[in-house]
């Protein structure tokens, strides 16, 4: 478990330059030196002289309707671009191997066909969001959006699950490089996942 | 019935310096266009063929509602904006701004809130009750005051799309410089309308 208040605010595991040409330096800067830093901040501002510093994180998203809005908006926003710098890396793409792999086919019934649902749920959050794929509680796998910083551990979020890789679809996530043009973005979002790390995600969500 | 996408009325780099060319080609030529271009593949065989504008905002849901809302309130914002513009209101208008947020400067300062508070996407709204009276109110993606029988009298877009290549995060940024470019004659007719 980790305590609100003993959250770090990561590194970045790569090189802002690292991701291009799938995602430029400038937005990685940005995205992580100023929105994420911002949400963490925000978090850490919240939650000063409150119990809620000492809960777990997890449990605090898991009940985060019993918490204030800017809870949930920075809570998630911090959970949301940690898993997110996580599952990209300069070193990715391609497709998933073993127990992971198998699990995609299973549900989904081909990686293919994966990809496809991923990618609709990417484009069609209307607004700012996230996409995810989950372990849901009986063990299998599911492909969902939230709005805004909600996420698929939050019980306000229509899915729900342990996000194990996650898509962020906040127009700052794309803009500078792509500009309206989102499905783009998530086209190129496959050349950099990090699927050792999105299996690792699988396996302690079991 | 198709919708076309209204002339912007003014040219693209009138804005500038603090709304770029560049973004006004994207904000006007591709968002605002894509969601005409939506609403028209969406509407034909609805049960909002013959519908207006308004009338989808008020009882559309889904995509209709979401591509007939941005259509509406990108052509209402980009009225609400000129060059040579900004300052303050004057006349009828000043006197209700004064009267419902204490002064002008009030009012700004609590609409600037307004807009830098909503989480996400939206839009910050300027609206006229039944009663006539003024209020500030925030919007979530394509949301729009008529649905609630307010009637918009200015607007301010925070999509992230309305100020990302210009100012990056800093939204406030693009906030206080909206105020350079707010159309008050325009709203002063909204207001009257």
């Amino acid at each position: 478990m980790t305590k609100v208040s003993d959250l770090i605010f990561p590194a970045l595991p790569y090189d802002f330059k690292a991701l291009e040409p799938h995602i430029d330096a400038m937005t990685m800067e940005i995205h992580h030196d100023r929105h994420h830093k911002a949400y963490f901040d925000n978090l850490q501002a919240a939650v000063k002289d409150s119990p809620m510093a000492s809960m777990d994180f997890i449990d605090l998203l898991n009940n985060i309707s019993k918490f204030p809005v800017a809870i949930r908006n920075n809570g998630g926003g911090h959970y949301n671009h940690d898993l997110f710098w996580k599952v990209m890396s300069p070193d990715g793409g391609g497709q998933p191997n073993g127990v992971l792999a198998a699990a995609i086919d299973k549900h989904f019934g081909s990686f293919n066909a994966f990809r496809e649902k991923f990618e609709t749920a990417a484009k069609t959050r209307f607004g700012s969001g996230w996409a995810w794929l989950c372990v849901k509680a009986d063990g299998s796998l599911d492909v969902c959006s939230t709005p805004n910083q909600d996420n698929p551990l939050m019980d306000v979020a229509d899915c729900k699950g342990t996000p194990i890789l996650g898509l962020d679809v906040w127009e700052h996530a794309y803009y500078l490089k792509y500009q309206n043009k989102r499905p783009d973005y998530v086209g190129a979002f496959w050349n950099v996942v990090n699927w050792t790390e999105v299996e690792k995600n699988f396996k302690n969500a079991q | 019935m198709t919708f076309q996408l209204p002339e912007l009325p003014y040219a693209p780099d009138a804005l500038e310096p603090h709304i770029s060319k560049e973004t006004i080609e994207f904000h006007y030529g591709k968002h605002h266009a894509t969601y005409v271009n939506n609403l028209n593949k969406l509407v034909p065989g609805s049960p909002f063929e013959n519908a207006s504008l308004e009338e989808m905002i008020k009882k559309a849901e889904g995509g209709i509602f979401n591509n007939a809302a941005q259509v509406w309130n990108h052509t209402f914002y980009w009225q609400c904006m000129g060059p040579n513009a900004g300052g303050s209101p004057t006349g009828r208008l000043l006197n209700e701004i004064v009267s419902n947020f204490g002064s002008f400067d009030a009012f700004k300062e609590t609409f600037s809130a307004s807009a830098a508070t909503l989480f996400g996407s939206g839009w910050a709204w300027l609206v006229v009750d039944a009663e006539g009276k003024l209020h500030i109110t925030q919007e979530g993606n394509a949301g729009n005051p008529l649905r609630k029988g307010l009637k918009p009298i200015l607007t301010c877009d925070v999509w992230e799309h309305a100020y990302y290549i210009d100012k990056r995060n800093r939204r406030p940024a693009y906030i206080d410089d909206f105020w350079k470019l707010v159309n008050w004659d325009a709203v002063a007719k909204h207001y009257e309308s």
